[in-house]
């Protein structure tokens, strides 16, 4: 028939690597954050008084000299939020809005002032006088175990196989510590919001969160309304990286709570300084483990307790703590395990989400007795990795009983070892350092296995909005939220695929509770795995909806309605998409439709540490290469390989971006990123003068990123795509792992290194010192 | 005295703007956020490390027009009389299309968050304007001062190198409009002392040196600014009130070679003695690129890190080992100190009230003197020096004739290893010798534990840059890691 064309593709179109449908704007500065809309008129600015010290009671709080500042309207405790005064999201009342009796860690709130400009009210802020009565504060895991063992939340056992036999029974056996640093997000775009009141007792506010949902939740919550009464809009966030998955909440609802008593548009941004000390950061861990092994490096049983700093309240550190021994198996079989979280209560900030969640903690500690076990045989770690691989068929089974059914370690490890060529490099790097008596180098090759789904089930929901106008053109919308990560974009294609319209046609607008009610998170890897199923069911009802109205209006079956790219062919006729979505309207056919997904098949039994918690596992694997010069400790990343898994991409170039991130991220973690507290108890790497995020010249001069073309995912995900927003963090683990093999090398590799994470230039150096130390005396 | 000009003018992408009620504590960043409502350019930390707010500052110097890349956060709007500031607003076209470095941005996916972006395409603009296909160690050093936290830099790195791909800078809007913007601030340029009256307090710029010098008479206890790398922070980050200010930018900007001396005026930024100082002392060349980003090397200058007295200030350690000198000036009174005795304790200086530091001599090493600085970091780009070590010894015979070693990092000001160089002096210069003289830095120093690096570490790494110093000397094996071979 000629009016059928030749099929060609659509523009941005799933599987394409389309640009960021923000790139433009971001890059003309027409991008908007928070800060940047044009502010209500009357609008207030709110700065916080924050405690000064780790622990004690409040004796007097005068604010009179606040309040008589210059440019101050008023200034709100505790005393004057008209509903609940706790924000904590695992309902334990334990994280108050305001500090109104007991401080429990130095940063946290005791007051609000407002003012007309946000320098007056910062400048008023500090005319507090507080005095306290100081209590001994407890300010990190070993204290925490001194004094008892306080947990925010009840830990985690996973336990599978006798381990108490295993150990007893293995060859051999390695027994060890190691310090894990935490992490701050350092997301550029700092924590804002603004709260605009409205009629009744409704709230408006502009928050910057990932989880839009639990934010108004909170906001009714400290307000005494309904969650019908609160509206919060996101339309994106300067970098969320778990950040702003439930921290975000304080300082919505500060604003909200203040624009009510006010009735003035209300905007709060804390100074980059106070933002990091007054937000959770990454959990820092110690683990203590056990490992029994064979001659050839094959484990037997691992027994660990896994001892995290999670501040002052719970917040979410249970799932960060479970995260973390969840994936204290990375790539390996255990045949018997046991893993042990402690989640202490410690008078600092509370920790929180962070991009893999405590996956990166537990992966971390696993790969460290991996090289235990290599160091104490005198084998390549690679080998003993390879050697400890879950099965396929058989030695499938986690330490939580759920059994792996999309095993591609083999194949991906394989080829990216011949691709790197790791075997020859490790070779030279031997030989070179045998030579060269002050710079050495090191090399490693670690895999990376991570569960996807969030352990809480309700979480794996989702729901999404679309309709199709008049002229053709689609709004969508959906519960998560754009954060940098391409979310967008991914879920437009989804929706341009299924009507086969270009993407330029689908408008993402802003997440909105008031458009998708009861949206989970954007974590957990997870946003385009939910949103872009529900988005597609909701496009997919309106398509199948457009196909019956065709095949009634021209009499053809409904095989015979077909969406071509930017058209819609009905037997042999063929229309525009724009003039057959006005025929659509005219045939009054409904064009709008929520679509929702839940994650199928899924369990977890916390009681019990058994279940199916993870829908599928994505993969990867990385080869870096590192100097180190034994003089300073200092470093450089010279080379690194990754080839990852992201199933069938949903947009190539994202993911890439994602990968490149992510992996960035991790090894600022691991090497420069340094949390430092004094001994009162205070944060004193508070800005980027102190804390150290990578730089472009931190990057490896080879960088060799590729995906895993051949993957599809094995669950029914949307495209058979896999996550990728967390993995890839991970794969910095080897550039930590060859840091360690350049220090062994002062020891000839007889001493395995054993280094504490972050491996800054002076413990890399200490480490050196500490390894000839015990090379001289063994 | 000079007439008296109680505004500022500048230019702000393509309008004059006229100040006379502006702030001497207001920011450049609030100044276009809040006053202009010019919401491109962000603010990420507020203290100049980040580079979100990242603008372009044209000024006048010898060469014409320059544009140099700054951080608009700590930058003071008083410091910008006669300047043409340019924004990310001013690039894209009247089209409305993109900009070739914001195109370039785009297509290389460059942007995740987009909250850093404005800033990386600033720097990236000011790069490609004077260097239009860089090299990548040129491109590391063009974006030091500019964080990004979603993308691992890979692919603006990538968007950097083909933002010629896209267009000429030739051709490009400050290219083609470079001369009529230079008649324009020429015009500015009346001689006049500004002064300004505010409720917030008064700042004044001064018609030239010697009028500053007048004028700190009259104001002993002003806040002399020059690049507002560190005032700037007392005032997004202490909130102290620093008026009267005096701006002294642009003031005392002569860099010249008088036979072995260089001689840099205390208001050449680290910028502007680069090439002087590479081109004399190339051993300087490692350090002076790892001071701060490039916005930080384009605002600060040499002797406002001199005069702030900070033990961790980079240039002190090696111009103290190079044997430098200081002019200050007090009224017409001139005197000369050697730059190890201006400091004397922490927070203390050789400066009385209304005195300022004019000049630096800086004498070159020798040919046949060994001279390094290392500089010791957590990061190795734009990171606060933990330890900085600068090491000039003369070995005639195969024995140390002249040994001087000054540390920044290890004491409470920068200082000499008087005990070191002793042990050092007169012994064969031998790896022998330098262990021997290792247990004298206890003698010297007993430094601190801090955020930036323990005692036991500083200690470590202060004797362990000493057997570096001899290794490298010596040559053979590679010792040192260097960043990024340069092209």
């Amino acid at each position: 028939m000629d009016t059928l064309v030749e099929r060609k593709a659509i523009i941005g179109g799933m599987s394409q690597p389309h640009r960021h449908d923000s790139g433009h704007k971001h890059v003309a500065g027409s991008a908007d954050y928070i800060d940047d809309l044009i502010e209500p008129a009357g609008t207030l600015h709110a700065y916080l008084g924050l405690s000064t010290i780790a622990h004690g009671e409040i004796v007097t709080l005068d604010l009179d000299a606040v309040r008589a500042a210059p440019g101050v309207v008023g200034v709100l405790t505790a005393d004057d939020i008209p509903g609940e005064r706790d924000i904590s999201p695992s309902h334990k009342n334990d994280e108050p809005v305001f500090a109104a009796r007991e401080v429990t860690f130095s940063g946290q709130p005791l007051f609000v002032v407002l003012g007309e400009t946000r320098e007056a009210a910062r400048r008023a802020a500090r005319l507090a006088k507080v005095t306290y009565r100081e209590l001994p504060p407890v300010l990190d895991v070993a204290a925490a175990r001194l004094a008892g063992d306080a947990l925010v939340t009840p830990g985690l056992t996973l336990e599978r196989g006798d381990v108490v036999a295993g150990l007893a029974d293995a060859p051999r056996r390695v027994a060890g510590s190691i310090t894990i640093g935490g992490q701050e997000h350092f997301y550029l775009e700092g924590q804002i919001a603004l709260a605009i009141p409205g009629e009744d007792r409704d709230m408006v506010v502009h928050s910057s969160a990932q989880h839009p949902d639990e934010v108004q939740r909170m906001v009714a919550r400290v307000l005494g309304v309904a969650d019908n009464a609160v509206t919060i809009i996101v339309r994106r966030m300067g970098g969320g990286f778990g950040g702003k998955e439930s921290q975000s909440n304080l300082f919505a609802c500060i604003v909200a709570i203040a624009a009510r008593t006010f009735k003035r548009a209300v905007k709060l941004r804390p100074d980059r300084d106070d933002d990091i000390k007054m937000t959770g950061k990454r959990h820092d861990f110690v683990v203590d483990y056990d490992v029994g092994f064979d001659d050839a490096g094959r484990i037997e049983a691992v027994d660990a307790v896994f001892a995290a700093r999670c501040g002052h309240s719970a917040d979410l550190s249970r799932g960060v703590t479970d995260r973390a021994l969840t994936h204290s198996d990375n790539a390996y079989f255990y045949p018997a395990v046991r893993v042990r979280s402690l989640p202490l209560r410690t008078n600092t900030v509370s920790n929180t989400a962070f991009r893999g969640y405590g996956g990166p903690q537990g992966m971390l500690a696993c790969e460290r007795w991996i090289e235990d076990i290599a160091y104490a045989l005198g084998k390549d770690p690679l080998e003993i990795r390879k050697a400890n691989f879950y099965g396929e068929a058989e030695r499938n089974v986690t330490p939580y009983h759920q059994t792996i059914t999309d095993n591609i370690l083999e194949r991906l490890v394989g080829e990216l070892e011949a691709s790197a060529d790791y075997a020859r490099r490790r070779a030279e790097i031997l030989a070179f350092n045998e030579k060269s008596p002050i710079l050495k180098r090191g090399i490693a090759l670690i895999p990376l296995k991570f569960g996807i789904s969030f352990t809480m089930l309700a979480l794996n929901q989702a729901g999404a909005l679309v309709h199709v106008y008049r002229d053709g053109s689609v709004h969508l919308n959906h519960g998560g939220t754009e954060m940098g990560q391409g979310l967008h974009t991914k879920i437009a294609q989804v929706v341009a695929d299924v009507f086969q319209i270009d993407l330029e046609h689908v408008k993402v607008s802003a997440t909105a509770t008031d458009k998708v009610p009861n949206a989970s998170s954007t974590a957990a890897s997870s946003g385009s795995d939910l949103n872009g199923m529900a988005a597609e069911n909701a496009a997919q009802q309106i398509r199948d909806r457009l196909i019956a109205f065709a095949a009634e209006k021209y009499g053809v079956a409904a095989g015979a309605v077909l969406f071509e790219p930017n058209a819609v062919v009905v037997g042999d006729k063929r229309f525009s998409w724009a003039q057959f979505a006005e025929q659509a309207y005219l045939g009054r056919v409904q064009l709008s439709a929520a679509g929702f997904y839940k994650t199928p098949g899924i369990s977890w039994n916390r009681d019990a540490g058994r279940g199916k918690p993870f829908l599928y596992f994505a993969y990867g694997a990385s080869c870096s290469e590192v100097t180190v010069d034994t003089l300073t400790g200092e470093y450089m990343v010279d080379r690194v390989d990754i080839l990852h898994d992201v199933g069938r991409s949903l947009n190539p170039a994202i993911d890439i971006g994602q990968i490149e991130g992510g992996f960035i991220q991790g090894m600022g973690w691991l090497t420069t990123e340094e949390l430092w507290w004094d001994a009162k108890g205070q944060l004193r790497t508070h800005a980027p003068s102190t804390y150290k995020i990578p730089v472009v010249s931190d990057v490896p001069r080879i960088f060799n990123v590729r995906l895993a073309e051949w993957s599809e995912n094995r669950a029914p995900t949307i495209g058979r795509s896999k996550a990728v927003g967390e993995p890839p963090f991970m794969l910095a683990l080897s550039v930590f792992e060859a840091l360690g093999m350049a220090a062994a090398s002062v020891a000839d590799y007889r001493i395995a290194p054993r280094m504490d994470a972050p491996a800054t230039p002076e413990r890399v150096l200490l480490t050196i010192e500490r390894l000839k130390r015990l090379a001289r005396g063994s | 005295m000079p007439p008296i000009r109680s505004h500022i003018r500048f230019y702000l992408n393509d309008r004059l703007v006229t100040l006379s009620d502006v702030a001497p504590d207001r920011t450049l960043l609030d100044f276009l956020r809040l006053d202009r409502v010019m919401r491109g350019t962000k603010e990420g930390c507020a203290e100049g490390d980040c580079g979100a707010c990242t603008v372009l500052v044209g000024r006048l110097d010898e060469a014409g027009l320059v544009y140099e890349s700054i951080n608009a956060c700590i930058r003071l709007v008083g410091s910008l009389d006669g300047c043409h500031v340019v924004t990310v607003e001013h690039l894209a076209r009247a089209d409305g299309s993109l900009h070739p470095v914001q195109q370039a941005m785009v297509d290389y996916h460059g942007s995740q968050c987009g909250f850093c972006t404005p800033g990386f395409v600033m720097s990236l603009y000011g790069l490609w304007l004077t260097n239009p296909e860089p090299a990548l160690p040129e491109i590391e050093t063009a974006l030091q001062g500019n964080l990004c936290r979603c993308t691992g830099y890979a692919p603006i790195v990538r968007a950097a190198a083909a933002i010629s791909h896209y267009g000429d800078a030739a051709t490009d809007t400050i290219e083609v409009e470079r001369e009529t913007m230079r008649g324009r601030l020429q015009a500015l340029q009346d001689g006049h002392r500004v002064v300004v009256e505010t409720p917030k307090g008064q700042f004044v710029i001064p018609a030239d040196v010697d009028d500053l010098a007048d004028i700190l008479l009259d104001m002993p206890g002003a806040t002399l600014v020059a690049g507002s790398t560190d005032v700037g922070l007392w005032v997004t980050k202490f909130m102290r009130d620093i008026a009267p200010v005096v701006f002294i930018r642009g003031l005392m900007d002569e860099i010249a070679v008088d036979g072995d001396i260089i001689r840099i005026g205390a208001g050449v930024s680290y910028s502007g003695a680069f090439a002087t100082i590479a081109a004399h002392i190339p051993q300087l060349v490692p350090l002076l690129d790892r001071i701060g980003g490039g916005q930080v090397r384009n605002m600060g200058t040499i002797g406002g890190n001199i005069a702030n007295g900070s033990p961790i200030g980079d240039t002190p350690p090696p111009l103290i080992a190079l044997g430098a000198e200081i002019t200050l000036r007090r009224g017409n009174t001139r005197r000369t100190v050697r730059l190890e005795d201006y400091f004397i304790a922490y927070g203390q200086q050789d400066r009385a009230k209304g005195e300022f530091i004019e000049s630096i001599a800086v004498p070159i090493p020798a040919a046949d003197t060994f001279f390094a600085a290392y500089k010791i970091s957590k990061r190795r780009d734009e990171d606060i020096t933990a330890v900085l070590g600068a090491f000039r010894i003369r070995v005639e015979g195969g024995v140390i004739s002249d040994a001087v070693i000054a540390y920044g990092g290890m004491a409470a000001t920068p200082r000499r290893a008087r005990a070191v160089e002793a042990a050092l002096i007169g012994a064969p210069w031998t790896m022998a010798t330098i262990e021997a003289a290792l247990p004298a830095f206890e003698e010297d120093f007993q430094p601190l534990s801090d955020w930036r690096a323990s005692a036991e570490y500083r200690m470590l790494v202060a004797k362990n840059l000493l057997s570096r110093f001899f290794l490298e000397m010596q040559g053979g094996h590679e010792i040192h890691i260097l960043r990024h071979e340069v092209a």
